[in-house]
């Protein structure tokens, strides 16, 4: 039931993911960061398997840095990007990680894009994208109201859409979200959308 | 000079020489000269051509001029057989790079990978190094328009004109008093040939005994490689008036 879907708009990239760590009807935790920060101007949202998840995006996140220790230039998003689906599709027919991602970036010559790589390897560059059962509600709406170039606050506003849409119509809808965004300025958390927060310690 | 420690590559010698490496280089010092200069607007490559037989069948293949992929090309010194063995290791790292990154290697990475493939040679396994000088030319996003030469040692540098083969110190020492660093494509080309009729051995300088390559940006942004025919490198020398026997000049 893990949601995870993005959008492209005027000068950034916008990727949101739910907080729930789940496993079988129990929930971990409510505040599990599944948007990792690939570098200064990358987000990778991984959803899936959550040992592979987190071994996987971090095995990138450390050869990202390796090549910009050893080059003295970082990697550009459509390089990281299919990198990424290079290691799924050499694991692909060996040992395959189980781990869908939606990789935004911001490189100043082409400005921002989002890349859509599925568990099998497949890559594409995308506007909007969205994966999960949540997919079949958030893909709808920003089908229904996105449009090139939106401002941030379009975007955010959009993005507010999807997760009412999800929490309303998904019947095991994860209560929490966390939204980062990557602009020219860099990649950085942007808000949290938060229905259940974890109750304080009560004092002795 | 001690003869102990020369057949291992793997050993130092007492004075902390590399003996094998060092007569690689030798090999190198009587193997056909090749001159690289840099330029605004490209990389001039120019080779000595030392094998010249009205024989020999010369029809689209280079003997010093080797295109590593679109955006990179190079100039070859030394062993010939040890040149084909290292440029389709380049060749391969390149489309390597391009098979997992969708993008062209960058210059100095491409030249770094192929140095680090040569230092194996000077360190384990036993073989001897090869017998190979290579000046790169190339062009990328990052750094624009590249020179660089590297040696059997593996080591290697980024260049704004270099020499490499036979007479590359006089080569080089000419280049250092006439090169300029707003030199044109064109420019470029003169004082390349300029310097190679100089410091070649033979007396008259032909196009058959020349090779010329220039890297550079088409109107529409594309990276061309283009090795200049024998008639419009004929009429180059002319030119450029290098084509009589050389004279003393001061």
């Amino acid at each position: 039931m893990e949601c995870v879907f993005g959008l492209v708009g005027e000068g950034f990239a916008v990727v949101v993911a739910d907080t729930s760590a789940v496993h079988s009807i129990l929930v971990h935790k409510s505040n599990e960061d599944k948007i990792m920060v690939l570098d200064s101007h990358k987000l990778i949202a991984a959803s899936g398997e959550p040992g592979d998840r987190v071994q996987f995006t971090e095995y990138i996140q450390k050869n990202v840095a390796l090549y910009q220790f050893r080059n003295g230039i970082p990697l550009t998003t459509a390089a990281a990007a299919n990198f990424t689906r290079g290691e799924l599709a050499t694991a692909l027919r060996k040992n395959p990680y189980s781990v869908n991602i939606l990789l935004a970036g911001y490189d100043k010559e082409t400005g921002p894009s989002l890349y859509y790589i599925d568990y099998i390897a497949t890559l594409h560059k995308v506007d909007k994208g969205a994966f999960g059962y949540g997919s079949y509600f958030s893909l709808s709406t920003m089908d229904r109201h996105y449009h090139s170039r939106m401002s941030v606050e379009e975007a955010i506003d959009l993005v507010d859409k999807c997760i009412i849409e999800i929490r309303s119509r998904l019947v095991v809808a994860p209560p929490n979200f966390v939204i980062k965004i990557v602009d020219k300025d860099g990649a950085r958390e942007y808000a949290w959308r938060e229905t259940v927060k974890d109750a304080d310690v009560a004092s002795a | 000079m001690s003869r102990r420690y020369d057949s291992r590559t793997t050993i130092f010698s007492p004075e902390g020489r590399l003996f094998q490496v060092e007569y690689a280089m030798e090999a190198i010092g009587n193997a056909g000269a090749a001159i690289g200069i840099l330029s605004k607007d490209g990389v001039v490559l120019v080779g000595e051509k030392k094998v010249t037989s009205k024989l020999l069948q010369t029809s689209g293949s280079t003997e010093k001029m080797y295109k590593i992929d679109d955006h990179v090309a190079c100039a070859v010194a030394g062993i010939m057989s040890d040149a084909n063995i290292l440029t389709n290791t380049a060749r391969v790292q390149a489309q390597r790079y391009t098979f997992a990154y969708q993008e062209p290697m960058p210059v100095e990475q491409l030249v770094q990978s192929l140095c680090d493939t040569k230092q194996g040679y000077t360190q384990f396994g036993g073989l001897r190094p090869f017998g190979v000088s290579f000046l790169f030319a190339g062009w990328d996003k990052n750094l624009g328009f590249q020179l660089y030469m590297s040696d059997p040692s593996g080591n290697y540098g980024g260049w704004k004109a270099a020499a490499i083969g036979a007479n590359n110190q006089a080569a080089q020492s000419m280049l250092k008093q006439d090169y300029k660093d707003d030199i044109t494509r064109e420019g470029a080309v003169e004082l390349a040939l300029k310097v190679l009729s100089k410091t070649m051995d033979s007396t008259s300088l032909s196009s058959d005994k020349l090779e010329l390559a220039e890297l550079f940006l088409s109107p529409s942004g594309t990276v061309k490689y283009q090795v200049s025919s024998p008639e419009s490198l004929t009429k180059l020398l002319v030119k450029f008036g290098v084509n009589q026997p050389t004279t003393e000049d001061s």
